[in-house]
């Protein structure tokens, strides 16, 4: 406890190791958080859910911080609903059963382009006669643009930009741009914009509710990806998703090759030969190409790569290094002492072999955290990543083929390279920075 | 990297490699005849290269045979390639001109033959525990045979040639990011020994760390920072399209698609590499007859020569010819996030459609290569170390 308690504090000397530390830290607490605020089942419904899912966000959007950082302010994505109080609503009763409803919701827009799309999800209740509804928008200036009058049944969707009717009217070549833009040229025009929905009902009990959804430029803290997916579920998942891959991969393997080492050295004789014989088979057999035909033929899902990668790397370099350590502790005094005491094979190995290894072990294992978080990334890039799972490396695999970079689309890529480089980065600073503490041959070079 | 306590500027994997060929002695005892001298050492030497080869042979043997079967999944991938064979074979025929005019049976019939002829191309009529040893025996006599699904650019569909394409792309990527990183890294580590504690040490070794990040990786900021953003560089490929017809501008274009990938393979290995040689070389610089040199006076040029690269020399050989052995495998990832025609991306090509021969046969030579190299090395150690005696 006492030399822990020593590495520790030589730990301290290192700034290095510390800012590692506090990322792992922090890295740690943000993947508890998530899995405990967005539990699985609810991430994979809404990374896999589909366009009733993702219809409020915009396709392609930056992040909308993005705007802080940029002379040219893009439009923000909103997307408000009056069954949440969030459009005005007044209903005035009429003669006969008819009444007026009236929804308007003003917003402010001031950007230096236009959004990606308007849509209006209506949503209505009645029994023979369809609700009848009038769309306007009243703009900066003072112009009042009927955009378009339409009966609606229960559930009903309208596009500004599909409306070819509308298109006639603005002669123009585009719709949003049409609306928002100073009469007769193509700069936006800044100011109050009020929407107005006027929507007339042919019975007593009779409803309707209108979502407004305006597609932006920019969206949220992690903008969107081709399937206007938000990016922030994906970039969260992958924290406790990376972390997981990392520690289990690379304690399974540092464990069992350290206990496989032991028992080796210590029953010597065909258990050796036979370890050693393993050992340089799994040498010849290519690693990555094994990895990725189970996961062509067989299975992609992250436990049976995670498996796999364990077995592979097991029997390798490192069990060759452990074995001569082994060897040599084998012959100390105290294991000789526990021997004529009668104390029994496993006895030996696990209470008073291994033990012994642990300085060692422990920087060797924070080292390997780095090579297994990035190779999860490396195989979902090359297109095998977990079908279900939401990762990092699943991101940069969609913007790859999506053509991110050559597109211009760069927060799609950087994101989760960022936070795959600094989550390697951190592990392999406090790893270098123990291996320096524990390893008594570096101490002094 | 490990515990070990030898640090070596290598992988895992290759840091085994590393101690295999250094420290596995012969199982056999000695045969203790009263011969003389020279007899006894030739029956040594024979006797232990004997073993040597029949152990590392036995390896390489399940090494591939353990690759066959799970390039076939214990049979798994035959029904994905007999359903793959059948849909298109009934589709073919069914869409054919010709078999519409055809009596049901006829066509049926016409379908079932089609799919046995194609079946028994591909070798599937064979039972897979056979055709697995067909396969052993076919790539251990180096017979590489035809890939099942893939084609050469020529249009061949011969295994061999197949690789053969794409070796000179590899070649080139690797060879010269792998040599370049080697030696630049060997020559600044030595300086780097020489003066150990100054800024660029301390730099270099501040910087290490991020070697944990892969190539690939490094790859992908490259592209975003000289292609997207400056455009001063290609995305990927290897050459311009379509290729410049000149020998010259031929190849201005595929240096400048060389850079990119090159770099990215440099940058990911460059500081770790330096430090483990620096770590290395100050080890050896420790030693008392280091000292004693330095008290003798003699130029530190010299010492170097003669007291710190003379003995590091077996690493640095082993490092060096396990380098070149590691051209064949490629980058793979790297490969495809470049868009590289290299052999890394052949056979990540291969996997994805099922083409056992290409993977066997790239496993296979690899294999060779490998056990080749583990084998001559005991002999270049005894070449360049006077102290180590083969089979002792």
């Amino acid at each position: 406890m006492n030399t822990f308690r020593n590495s520790l504090q030589k730990l301290f000397q290192y700034p290095s190791a510390l800012a590692g530390l506090f990322v792992v830290f922090i890295l740690i607490v943000v993947a508890v958080y998530t899995v405990i605020a967005i539990p699985y089942s609810e991430a994979i419904r809404l990374w896999r859910g589909g366009e009733e899912v993702w219809y409020q966000n915009p396709r392609f959007a930056p992040p909308a911080w993005t705007n802080y950082f940029s002379a040219k302010k893009h439009s923000e994505s909103f997307a408000v609903n009056s069954l949440h109080g969030q459009i005005g609503k007044v209903v005035t009763p009429g003669n006969g059963g008819t009444s007026t409803i009236e929804l308007t919701y003003p917003f402010d827009f001031s950007y230096d382009d236009f959004p990606q799309e308007m849509l209006l999800y209506f949503t209505s209740t009645f029994k023979e006669k369809q609700p009848f509804v009038s769309v306007e928008l009243l703009t900066p200036d003072g112009r009042r643009i009927r955009i378009a009058n339409f009966a609606i049944a229960n559930e009903f969707t309208y596009r500004f930009s599909q409306d070819v009717k509308l298109l006639a009217k603005l002669q123009a070549q585009d719709v949003i741009p049409a609306l928002f833009s100073i009469p007769n040229s193509e700069t936006p025009l800044k100011g109050k914009y009020q929407l107005l929905i006027t929507g007339t009902t042919f019975e007593p009990d009779s409803n309707m509710d209108v979502e407004f959804v305006l597609h932006g430029q920019v969206y949220g803290l992690a903008g969107t990806d081709h399937a206007r997916r938000d990016l922030t579920l994906p970039l969260l998942w992958g924290v406790p998703v990376a972390l997981a891959f990392g520690l289990i991969a690379s304690m399974g393997t540092s464990i069992l090759t350290m206990i496989i080492a032991a028992i080796g050295a210590w029953y010597a004789g065909w258990v050796d030969e036979l370890i050693q014989r393993i050992t340089e088979v799994n040498l010849v057999l290519p690693f990555f190409a094994i990895l990725i035909m189970i996961g062509t033929f067989y299975s992609r899902s992250i436990w049976v790569i995670l498996g796999a990668t364990i077995l592979l790397s097991i029997f390798t370099g490192a069990i060759k290094g452990y074995r001569a350590i082994f060897l040599q502790v084998k012959e100390s005094m105290y294991i000789e002492a526990a021997r004529a005491y009668g104390a029994s094979s496993p006895r030996i190995i696990f209470l008073y072999l291994i033990p012994r290894m642990i300085p060692l072990l422990i920087p060797s294992l924070v080292q390997s955290i780095p090579a297994f978080v990035f190779l999860e990334a490396s195989l979902a890039v090359i297109g095998l990543g977990d079908p279900v799972l939401p990762t990092w490396g699943k991101i940069i695999q969609d913007a790859n083929s999506n053509g991110a970079l050559y597109k211009g689309y760069y927060y799609w890529v950087l994101e989760p390279a960022v936070l795959l480089m600094i989550t390697g980065l951190a592990f392999a600073v406090l790893g270098f920075a123990l291996d320096r503490i524990f390893n008594p041959k570096l101490r002094d070079v | 990297m490990t515990g070990a306590g030898i640090i070596l500027p290598l992988s895992d994997q290759q840091e085994f490699e590393v101690t295999m060929a250094i420290t596995t002695q012969p199982s056999a005892e000695i045969l203790v005849i009263k011969k003389t001298y020279r007899e006894r050492a030739f029956m040594r030497v024979f006797r232990y290269i004997g073993v040597r080869l029949l152990t590392l042979f036995g390896t390489v043997v399940i090494g591939i045979y353990l690759t066959i079967m799970i390039a076939n999944m214990g049979g798994y991938v035959d029904r994905i390639m007999r359903n793959e064979i059948r849909d298109r074979i009934t589709q073919r025929i069914g869409l054919s001109a010709a078999s519409q005019q055809m009596d049901p049976a006829v066509r049926k019939k016409l379908i079932e033959d089609s799919i046995a002829l194609e079946e028994k191309r591909v070798g599937l009529n064979v039972p897979i525990a056979v055709r697995n040893f067909r396969y052993l025996s076919n790539a251990l006599t180096l017979n590489l045979g035809r890939a099942i699904n893939m084609t050469s650019d020529s249009g061949s569909k011969q295994v061999r040639l197949i690789l053969l394409e794409r070796l000179p792309a590899t070649l080139l990527l690797m060879g010269t990011s792998q040599l370049f990183l080697f030696f630049s890294s060997i020559f600044i580590a030595l300086s780097l020994s020489r003066n150990y504690g100054n800024f660029w040490d301390k730099f270099i070794i501040a910087l290490s760390p991020t070697s944990a990040v892969p190539p690939w990786f490094y790859g992908i900021f490259l592209i975003l920072i000289f292609a997207a953003a400056f455009k001063v560089l290609p995305f990927g490929g290897m050459v311009d399209s379509p290729p410049p017809a000149n020998t010259f501008d031929y190849a201005v274009s595929v240096l400048q698609h060389l850079i990119l990938p090159g770099v990215s393979l440099v940058l990911s290995s460059f500081f770790i590499s330096v430090y483990n040689y620096r770590t290395f070389f100050l080890i050896y610089s420790s030693e008392d007859y280091v000292d004693m040199a330095k008290a003798k006076g003699l130029p530190s040029r010299d010492i170097e020569r003669t007291y710190i690269l003379r003995p590091t020399l077996p690493n640095i050989i082993t490092n060096f010819s396990l380098l070149i052995i590691s051209l064949w495998t490629g980058a793979l990832f790297t490969e495809t996030v470049f868009l590289w025609p290299g052999l890394g991306r052949t056979l990540f090509h291969a996997i994805g459609q099922y083409d056992t021969p290409i993977i066997v046969g790239s496993t296979i030579i690899y294999a060779y290569l490998l056990a080749m190299t583990v084998f001559l090395l005991d002999f270049v150690y005894v070449l360049v170390d006077p102290r180590v005696k083969i089979g002792k």
